[in-house]
């Protein structure tokens, strides 16, 4: 069956001729052509060139792996002296003797951890206030504004939440907060006389502070992870909507949400500046909230010029080597929690 | 100057997905050249082998032989060498979006090294009048950005560029595809004209557009070469069952 | 027969109650949230304005007792410092951001660079001090201001790496394939075409690496150490802004106390300027005509 097509007109122009379109003259300029064709074909295969141009990005990426292993070791080397002495018994001792060369961890690892959960307390149920309330409940038009200001707070320097601290925060505390505390919960022997406003409470609501952005963004992030079919399917059985959220969201969400937990852990407990202004930078173990305290960070930040004596500054270090090991397991383990809820998208560095 | 393409038992695969099988063809020289068949057939894949593009993929692997001119692409040159001598325009305009006309012209032979000023003007100026788009922007070469003008004129920007670097092919890979009749007419016009200086391959989902332009037409269909033969022959009498199905609307 | 669906008035009534106080206890905490950021910017406003004079940014710091001291050589060391920290940390955190999008993409070791970079991001900056200290300090046996900028060097790479990756990837694919299909070699065409197309998302990761590494303290107190007077040499502490900032706001006199906030007011307002023009170009589109 033959068919009827447009025969092919392959000789001649598919239109009438069309303006502004000169015939490209063949013969003018051949001496150009031939000139450009013979340059482009000189110049190499460039091979070499792109094997080392890669091999040089290669390198540089390796650089991060180079990174940790450099910190790693100088710790290490560093605090070999205490590590020698003292064996794993430092991080059970509570003596912290510069003159006796006697020294144990123990009271800066409970100053930090219990800081550090006192800031994850408050901050977690406000994290997760927040992010809903800008996720299922916030009118448009807020959005942009709430999120940015949020973004902000997480850009504030510890050194500015610590000054902010020190003559806003723990004068609240001292002369309102810590009063009533004591009278109503004076009974449990964590809110005791002395009040200072300084201690180990002003440390943790400082970390709060601080911890709480990174907990609502990144729960923010998974809850909007979260398919809007989950939502559907709920309010359809006639949830109202704080059941929709609570069964079709955070339900999903609830991995994703404890990672962004664990990731606001990992920065209280690395956290330095704000926590040294405030918690007392006293090595006690006290049940006492209201007592000063130390914590690991704020032990190395105030005395690490003052380490005289190789033994001194070993300890310190080795406070250090510690910390760097328990923030990169906690952030090892936040990162891989967030990482399977967002199914790998590249996380994004707030 | 221009020259054929001698393709020999080419055979594709992208991982184990067989994409290309057994393909023989000549193409002719300073003809135009066009290849059609269904979504997903190969023909893509097909024209990307012809300058090694299909190696970007890593996964991409390719047996037999493709002869340009004299030089075998896979066995004697490097793929960077290869490209530098054929030129491709892709099915969505790409100019390159941080520079001007003039510089989108030239990039070709820029980034391969090339100072004189004096042979870059005049090459830019070329290759846009070859490119019918001189007129339309010989005020702005290098004030607008290339990612400024229209869907029609950035193709004809991609055109020129590829034309900048003389090539001795130009592979076209659905060029008007993503374009409005006005500027396909205008594109086809070109290709009129080209070819009698570059050999011109040219995939096309519009038959009509290879009635058009093309001397030979090739059919794809599932990763084999079904027919390669005169255009006008191919459209008003062809000998596979399957090509005329094809022509005729039955499927694809 | 309808009774058996239908739920109790005393349901009824306790699923709404709760849905109420649920929305409550969220607009509640958002309010919470957002009342210590205002309070804290308020705070700076009123404190720290009234001390920001020329001498602020002209003088270096007074004698106890004296007033008219500034934090001029704070804020000339934390640009010093800056610019040694950026010589180490743009070009490497560039670079293994490009191999990360470019040469490592899918792979299984552009996915540990990755999730290194990330945990990286998370170590607390003074252990970065106590690296410098390790590296550079201790052998030279004095603090020094390239101390200080080594250790701030190793916090940007990280997270330079990582914002570069992502403006990479979204530097669409054609424009890399026109790049090959001209015969252009690989090394050139990431160099001149996709980190020129993606160069705006890059600088202004860039800046939000500066913005942070600006307001770092902890790794600068045992590199930089600090200083009260002006540095020419990089093998001297300097003074750097959040440092005097901490120095001050311990310290028991008022002056620099009021200092502090002066300080505090300057620094907050570059990083917010930082943090909203990032937030301005990314949202215009970086890729300014990438379609």
């Amino acid at each position: 069956m033959t068919l009827k097509t447009q025969e092919a007109r392959v000789t001649e122009p598919p239109s009438a001729s069309v303006p502004g379109t000169e015939t490209p003259g063949t013969a003018s300029l051949a001496g150009e052509h031939s000139a450009i064709r013979k340059y482009l074909l000189g110049r190499g295969s460039s091979v070499l060139a792109d094997r080392s141009f890669r091999w040089l990005m290669i390198l540089c990426a390796f650089s991060i792996f180079g990174i940790v292993v450099l910190i790693a070791y100088e710790l290490v080397v560093r605090s070999r002296l205490t590590i020698a002495k003292f064996g794993m018994h430092f991080f059970f001792a509570s003596a912290w003797n510069p003159i006796s060369d006697n020294y144990g961890a123990l009271p800066f690892i409970y100053g930090t951890l219990v800081s550090s959960l006192i800031g994850l307390i408050i901050a977690v149920p406000l994290a997760i206030g927040v992010a809903t309330f800008l996720t299922e409940m916030c009118p448009k038009f807020l959005r942009g504004p709430l999120s940015f200001l949020t973004e902000l707070l997480a850009a504030i320097p510890s050194v500015v939440y610590g000054l902010w601290a020190i003559f806003v925060l723990v004068p609240i505390l001292r002369d309102h907060i810590n009063p009533l505390l004591i009278r109503l919960f004076g009974w449990s022997g964590l809110f005791a006389r002395p009040n200072l406003g300084i201690g180990m409470l002003a440390a943790g609501v400082i970390l709060a502070i601080m911890i709480l952005p990174i907990i609502s963004s990144l729960t923010r992030e998974v809850m909007t992870a979260v398919p809007h079919t989950q939502r559907e399917a709920v309010l359809a059985l006639g949830a109202t909507r704080w059941e929709m959220i609570r069964m079709g969201v955070l339900r999903n969400a609830r991995i994703g949400i404890v990672g962004s937990m664990i990731l606001g852990l990992g920065r209280a407990l690395g956290e330095t500046m704000a926590v040294t202004m405030v918690i007392g930078n006293r090595p006690d173990i006290l049940k006492n909230l209201l007592a000063p305290a130390y914590s690991m960070a704020s032990v190395i930040a105030n005395e690490f010029t003052e380490a005289s004596d190789p033994m001194y500054l070993s300890a310190l270090v080795e406070i250090g080597l510690a910390l760097f090991i328990v923030t990169i397991i906690v952030n090892a383990l936040a990162q891989l929690l967030v990482w399977a809820v967002t199914r790998g998208a590249p996380a994004r560095v707030s | 100057m221009a020259v054929g393409i001698q393709v020999d038992n080419l055979n594709a695969w992208y991982g184990t997905n067989h994409t290309l099988m057994d393909i023989n063809l000549h193409i002719p020289a300073s003809q135009a050249t066009a290849l059609i068949g269904p979504s997903g057939c190969g023909k893509s894949t097909f024209v990307r082998c012809l300058n090694r593009m299909h190696e970007t993929n890593p996964i991409a692997r390719v047996t037999g032989s493709v002869h340009i001119g004299d030089l075998d692409i896979y066995a004697d040159v490097s793929p960077v060498e290869v490209r530098r001598r054929i030129g491709m325009v892709f099915q969505r305009p790409n100019p390159f979006p941080t520079m001007s006309i003039y510089d989108n012209v030239a990039s070709g032979l820029r980034l391969n090294g090339f100072r004189n000023r004096r042979v870059l003007d005049e090459v830019v100026e070329r290759s846009l009048k070859h490119s019918a788009l001189w007129e339309e922007v010989k005020d702005d070469l290098k004030k607008k950005s290339g990612a400024s003008l229209s869907g029609g004129q950035q193709q004809r920007l991609c055109i020129a560029r590829a034309l900048a670097v003389d090539p001795e092919v130009l592979l076209m890979d659905e060029p008007a595809s993503a374009l409005d009749p006005v500027s396909t007419a205008k594109i086809e016009d070109l290709i009129f004209q080209l070819k009698s200086q570059y050999t011109i391959v040219i995939v096309t989902h519009n038959m009509q557009q290879a009635a058009r332009v093309a001397e030979r037409t090739g059919f794809f269909l599932n990763g084999k070469l079904i027919e390669f033969d005169s255009t006008h022959k191919i459209f008003t009498n062809p000998s596979d069952k399957r090509t005329e199905d094809y022509i005729t609307g039955r499927f694809g | 027969m309808a009774s058996q669906y239908q739920t109790s008035a005393f349901t009824r009534i306790r699923r709404a109650t709760t849905n109420h106080l649920a929305s409550g206890l969220a607009v509640v905490s958002t309010i919470i949230v957002i009342a210590p950021l205002i309070a804290i910017f308020a705070y700076l406003l009123y404190k720290g304005a009234s001390s920001l004079n020329l001498n602020f940014f002209t003088k270096t710091p007074a004698p106890v007792g004296e007033s008219g001291g500034g934090m001029a050589n704070a804020i000339v060391g934390s640009g010093v410092l800056l610019a040694i920290s950026s010589v180490l940390g743009v070009p490497i955190g560039i670079a293994a951001g490009v191999f990360l999008s470019e040469y490592g993409r899918g792979g299984k070791l552009a996915s540990m660079v990755r999730f290194t970079a990330d945990v990286l991001n998370g170590v607390p900056s003074i252990v970065m001090g106590i690296a410098a200290y390790s590296l550079v300090v201790l052998p030279q046996g004095h603090f020094s201001a390239l101390a200080g900028g080594v250790a701030l060097g190793i916090m940007m790479i990280p997270t330079i790496t990582r914002t570069t990756e992502e403006m990479l990837l979204m530097v669409p694919h054609a424009v890399r394939e026109a790049a090959l299909g001209l015969g252009v070699p690989n090394w050139r065409s990431v160099l001149s075409i996709t980190l020129k197309t993606a160069s705006p998302g890059i600088i202004t990761g860039c800046m939000l690496a500066f913005a942070r590494v600006a307001g770092e303290t902890a790794p600068l107190l045992f590199t930089a150490l600090g200083s009260s007077f002006w540095s020419a040499n990089l093998n001297e502490p300097i003074a750097a802004l959040p440092l005097q900032i901490y120095v001050y706001a311990i310290s028991p006199y008022d002056d620099w106390h009021r200092l502090a906030w002066a300080g505090a007011l300057v620094l907050i307002l570059l990083i917010v300027i930082s943090v909203s023009l990032v937030r301005y170009v990314t949202s215009r589109g970086v890729l300014k005509g990438a379609s």
